[in-house]
């Protein structure tokens, strides 16, 4: 079976600021590493090629030059092969030209390297936090999709059966293939990344896609997004919050009553 | 500091570290309450592959050497210096293998070894033989194709937790030293018992048990080298496993530091942090010099060690030999002063840098919430197994009187 992974290269941390004029954000000086919504797809994607031995598991991003580092962390961690959509043009996309780029680059994998029987995504990203990517893939390839996926119960050649997380329990969803997942944490725990994958990852050499490559239409890529970002801040932590005292809980818990009372909160 | 260590080398030591921080971290103090085989954690090991770092590719391995093992277990010693003993105990089992086992031996007992399936320990302690080697009373006595062993082996590291167990008996006591044999057994041999496990002050994490042989039948075959060589593998065993004490003890003595000197910086005494007393500066100056001199010696002599022991493992894989034989044909000096001086001073440091760690975080040193007294209990073991201290400086003294000897 061959499995595709997507994944990006995005500011480790959470202290993430942005440029306020441009609506970027601020990479320069950052730390960046692979998004950790994405470890759990590579993850769920190299166990998935253990448990179907003959497998392949390609992983693929779209990125400047130094993404290519994410590539070599998911083969460290047992994927095969990588592929790097890097090129100026690919450059300013919101999520609508992403996954159209990621979209014709599984298509170009697949004309490549084989059908691809499956494609995982992590369900957002600690960046932009949309979680379109994943949905938006599979719709730009037609394919059927599942987001919040929890657990993989079934993969075979014609069709996967997965659990969907919901607020008040689980879906259970069953897919033909080729199809899209997007995976939450509590899918797997990431493996940390043997010696033999390290070094392997060392040696790897990516393959590099541009949108003549992918045969992509250039009007639906990077600076052409319909997205215009209006104004990005980072907000300011809110001040001016009450600290309740009293010697024990019941006291406290009578001046927060007495309180909200006064304000007619209650 | 930049050591020019090559790319594995600085993989080996990020994955260590990783497995050390991310799997280890949590669970140290659980272990060291419980006293328990940290098998989870050995596991990471196997998966990790550390446990084919020095063993030659053609067995399994990833064909490295002494030094490579070094970095794992002094990342790993950084977290906890007892979790890492899961690796380096069992190292220390198969150096005996590693340098003496022929080719038939070698592919018996190291795949299994390099993958961490099994575990190997050493057993040569017993209850009147530790320093004084040639005191040893198990005895093996040839009956046909069979060894028959009768004894018992204290303070055994990895003890009940290994599979294989590289133990000296006497097959000649009339022969005193010269009658020393190592023999290769296995759990599970009928008469093979563990004994009392034993309560620690450190290294707590790591079993350490009686081993009882009662009338146990092994094969000839599992002999290493002949009958009588066995005090010789021993010491030699001890020239290639000694730096792996030292990087044990300079990975607890880093870690007591990695504790220290951020609480320090954040404790507040008399309106400003402890760390901007020079009193408690001058000292911290002290304690980090020693640990990176340790550090520079012992990737020294380790790097050193495997330039000749590296090419020495692919001459006996491609020769069909053993390694000792092919160290001989180096012309390889002995290591045992070197090994015993980096034993000797890293281990030292790093009793000296745990014991003022505690000093210096003050009350919260001495609790066991705070991390900083078990490296001091940890610490204590590295300047007492593999060799006391007082024997390293024998070494170290006969070895000079002797090239100065040679001099006149």
């Amino acid at each position: 079976m061959h499995i595709a992974v997507c994944v990006k290269q995005t500011p480790s941390g959470t202290n993430i600021r942005v440029d306020e004029k441009t609506g970027c954000l601020i990479r320069e000086g950052v730390e960046s590493a692979i998004n950790p919504f994405d470890e759990f797809a590579v993850e769920e994607a190299v166990r998935l090629k253990e448990k179907n031995p003959g497998s392949v598991v390609s992983v693929i991003t779209m990125g400047p030059p130094q993404a290519a580092d994410v590539l070599k962390e998911a083969i460290a961690r047992g994927c095969d092969k990588g592929y790097h959509l890097c090129d100026r043009g690919f450059a300013g996309s919101d999520t609508w030209a992403t996954s159209y780029t990621l979209a014709k680059g599984i298509e170009k994998l697949a004309e490549t390297a084989g059908k691809v029987d499956l494609v995982i995504c992590g369900k957002q990203t600690n960046d932009s936090d949309t979680g379109h990517i994943g949905p938006q893939i599979a719709t730009w390839l037609g394919w059927p999709n599942t987001a919040f996926v929890r657990k993989v119960e079934n993969f075979d050649a014609s069709s996967i059966r997965v659990q969907r997380l919901m607020e008040d329990g689980y879906d259970t969803i069953e897919m033909p293939t080729p199809a899209l997942i997007s995976v939450i944490k509590e899918i797997n725990t990431p493996r940390i990344a043997s010696l033999k994958g390290r070094m392997a990852a060392k040696k790897a050499v990516m393959t590099v896609w541009t949108p003549a490559d992918i045969k992509a239409d250039p009007s639906r890529l990077g600076s052409n997004s319909p997205t215009s970002v209006v104004r990005c801040f980072t907000p300011q932590a809110r001040t001016g919050s009450t600290r309740i005292e009293g010697a024990t809980p019941q006291e406290k818990a009578k001046k927060l009553v007495a309180l909200l009372k006064e304000q007619k909160v209650i | 500091m930049h050591y020019d260590l090559t790319e594995t080398q600085q993989s080996i030591m990020e994955l260590a570290y990783e497995i050390a921080v991310k799997k280890i971290k949590p669970v140290r103090a659980q272990y060291d309450r419980e006293e328990k085989m940290p098998w989870p954690i050995v596991d990471e090991f196997r998966k990790a592959d550390l446990y084919g770092l020095y063993i030659p590719e053609s067995c399994g391995g990833m064909g490295g050497g002494v030094t490579d093992l070094a970095l794992a277990v002094e990342q790993l010693s950084r977290v906890d210096g007892g979790i890492a003993l899961a690796l380096a105990t069992s190292a220390l089992g198969a150096m005996p293998i590693l340098l003496w086992a022929t080719a038939e031996q070698r592919a018996k007992w190291l795949p299994d070894i390099a993958s961490g399936k099994k575990l190997a320990a050493f057993a040569l302690t017993e209850a009147e033989a530790g320093s004084d080697a040639s005191s040893i009373k198990t005895t093996a006595v040839k009956d046909g194709d069979f060894y028959v062993i009768n004894g018992s082996k204290h303070f055994i590291s990895s003890g009940e937790a290994a599979e294989y167990y590289t133990v000296a008996v006497s097959t000649n006591p009339a022969r005193g030293a010269r009658g020393i044999t190592l023999i290769v057994v296995e759990k599970g041999t009928p008469g093979f018992t563990f004994g009392k496990k034993e309560e620690k002050l450190g290294i707590r994490a790591n079993p350490t048990y009686e081993l009882n042989f009662e009338n146990v039948r092994v094969p000839v075959s599992n002999r290493l080298g002949a009958e009588g060589t066995g005090l010789l593998i021993v010491q030699e065993t001890f020239d290639y496993s000694r730096p792996g004490v030292a990087s044990q003890a300079i990975g607890i003595a880093q870690g007591a530091l990695d504790e220290t000197v951020p609480y320090l910086r954040t404790r507040r005494q008399f309106g400003q942090p402890v760390s901007s007393f020079q009193a408690i500066q001058h000292k911290l100056a002290d304690l980090a010099t020693k640990v990176e001199a340790g550090r520079a010696m012992l990737y020294n002599v380790s790097r050193a060690m495997d330039k000749e022991l590296l090419p020495a493992m692919e001459n006996a894989v491609a020769n069909n030999t053993t390694v000792h034989d092919e160290l001989k044909k180096l012309k390889t000096k002995r290591w045992t002063k070197e090994a015993a001086m980096v034993k000797l001073f890293c281990s030292d440091t790093a009793m000296e840098v745990a014991e003022q760690c505690v000093s210096l975080c003050g009350g919260i040193g001495y609790m066991s919430d705070f991390p900083v007294e078990k490296y001091m209990r940890d610490a204590k073991i590295t300047q007492i197994y593999e060799g006391t201290n007082m024997i390293q400086r024998n070494e170290i003294a006969a070895a000079l009187i002797k090239e100065y000897a040679s001099q006149e």
